[in-house]
C-alpha cells in the first residue's frame, strides 16, 4: 500500500493501522465520530429512561 | 393514487405516530448498521489507495457524507419549522426539535475530519475559506437553534421563536454548497454534481453513498426516538400518555 499503484494485494495489519502515515488523521477521524455516535445514542437512552422514571413519579403522586 | 387508501393525517396527530415511530425505530436502526458495516468494509478493503492522497483520503468516506447530512438535516428541520410556524402542526416542531442535535453532529464531524484531513493536505488544521466559515456558521445556527429553544419555558412559544431562527438560517444552505464555485476557495468543488460524471473510483463512490446512506437511517433512527420522548414530555397531561404510564408500571 501506499505505492500509487493501489495494491491491495500487499494489505496486512500493520498497513491497516498505520494507514500509510497517515493513521493519526484517518484514526482520529473515524474514532471521534464512532465516539460522538456512540454518546448520542447512550444520550437518548438515558433522556426516555429519565423521562418514563419522572412521568410514573408524576403518576403516583398525582394519585396521592 | 396507491396512497389514497391511508389517512395520512391521522400519522400527524402525536398520539398516533407515537406508535408508527416505535415499531419503525428497530428497522430503521437494523438498516443503518448493515449499511454501516457494508460502507466501512467498502471504505478500507475495497476503495483502492489514492494517487495523490495516499490514505488519508479515506477521511472522505466519512467527511463527505456528513457534510451532506450537516446541510440536509438543516433544511429539513427548517422545512418542519415551517410547517409548525404556517399549520400550527404540534408534531413538525417536535420533529424540528428532534432533528437538531444530529443535525449538529454532523455538523461538527464535517469540520472536525475536515480539519485532520487539512493538516496533512493542505498544511493547515483550518483556513478562513468560504467553505469552511459558512460551514461553521451551519453549527452556529444548530447551536443557536437548540440554546433558544431550551431558553424559552412555555414549548410553543421557544418552538416559534426557534423555527423563525431556523427558517431564517436555511439561507446559509445554498451559501455553503455554491461557496465553492462562488468564490475562489481552498476546498475542492463538489465531489458529485449534476451536470458531470463523477470523477471518482465507481467503488469510493460507492463507499460514499453506502456511508450517506447510513447516516441517513441513523439520523431517522435517532429522530424517531427522540420525537417519541419529546410527544411524551409535551402530552404528559394527556389521557393516553397517563394511561401508558399507568400500564408501565
Amino acid at each position: 500500500m501506499g505505492d500509487g499503484s493501489g495494491g491491495r494485494a500487499k494489505m496486512n495489519w500493520s498497513d491497516f493501522f498505520t494507514m500509510g502515515g497517515y493513521g493519526f488523521y484517518v484514526w482520529g477521524s473515524y474514532g471521534v465520530t464512532a465516539l460522538l455516535i456512540i454518546i448520542e445514542i447512550i444520550w437518548v437512552l438515558q433522556r426516555r429512561k429519565a423521562l418514563l422514571n419522572r412521568l410514573a413519579r408524576m403518576s403516583r403522586l398525582s394519585k396521592g | 393514487m396507491a396512497f389514497a387508501g391511508i389517512n395520512w393525517f391521522k400519522y400527524s396527530s402525536p398520539a398516533s405516530f407515537y406508535p408508527v415511530a416505535g415499531k419503525m425505530i428497530p428497522w430503521v436502526a437494523s438498516v443503518a448498521v448493515i449499511l454501516a458495516v457494508i460502507g466501512l468494509y467498502f471504505s478500507f478493503f475495497v476503495a483502492p489507495t489514492d494517487y495523490q492522497q495516499g490514505e488519508a483520503y479515506r477521511i472522505m468516506f466519512i467527511h463527505v457524507p456528513a457534510a451532506w447530512m450537516s446541510m440536509f438535516i438543516y433544511v429539513v428541520m427548517a422545512g418542519y419549522a415551517a410547517m409548525g410556524l404556517i399549520f400550527n402542526t404540534r408534531l413538525s416542531a417536535m420533529m424540528a426539535s428532534s432533528l437538531a442535535p444530529t443535525g449538529a453532529l454532523f455538523t461538527f464531524v464535517a469540520l472536525w475530519t475536515g480539519a485532520l484531513w487539512g493538516k496533512p493536505m493542505w498544511g493547515a488544521w483550518w483556513v478562513w475559506d468560504a467553505r469552511l466559515t459558512t460551514e461553521l456558521i451551519l453549527l452556529f445556527l444548530y447551536i443557536g437553534f437548540m440554546s433558544l429553544e431550551a431558553a424559552i419555558d412555555d414549548p410553543r412559544r421557544a418552538s416559534r421563536s426557534s423555527g423563525l431562527l431556523a427558517i431564517v438560517g436555511v439561507v446559509n444552505v445554498p451559501i455553503i454548497y455554491f461557496s465553492v464555485k462562488w468564490w475562489n476557495t481552498l476546498h475542492q468543488g463538489a465531489s458529485i454534481s449534476f451536470d458531470k460524471a463523477p470523477s471518482m473510483a465507481s467503488t469510493m463512490l460507492t463507499a460514499m453513498l453506502l456511508m450517506t446512506f447510513a447516516f441517513w437511517m441513523y439520523t431517522i433512527a435517532m429522530v424517531l426516538y427522540r420525537v417519541r420522548c419529546e410527544i411524551l414530555e409535551r402530552e404528559r397531561h394527556s389521557e393516553w400518555v397517563m394511561a401508558l404510564v399507568e400500564e408501565r408500571k
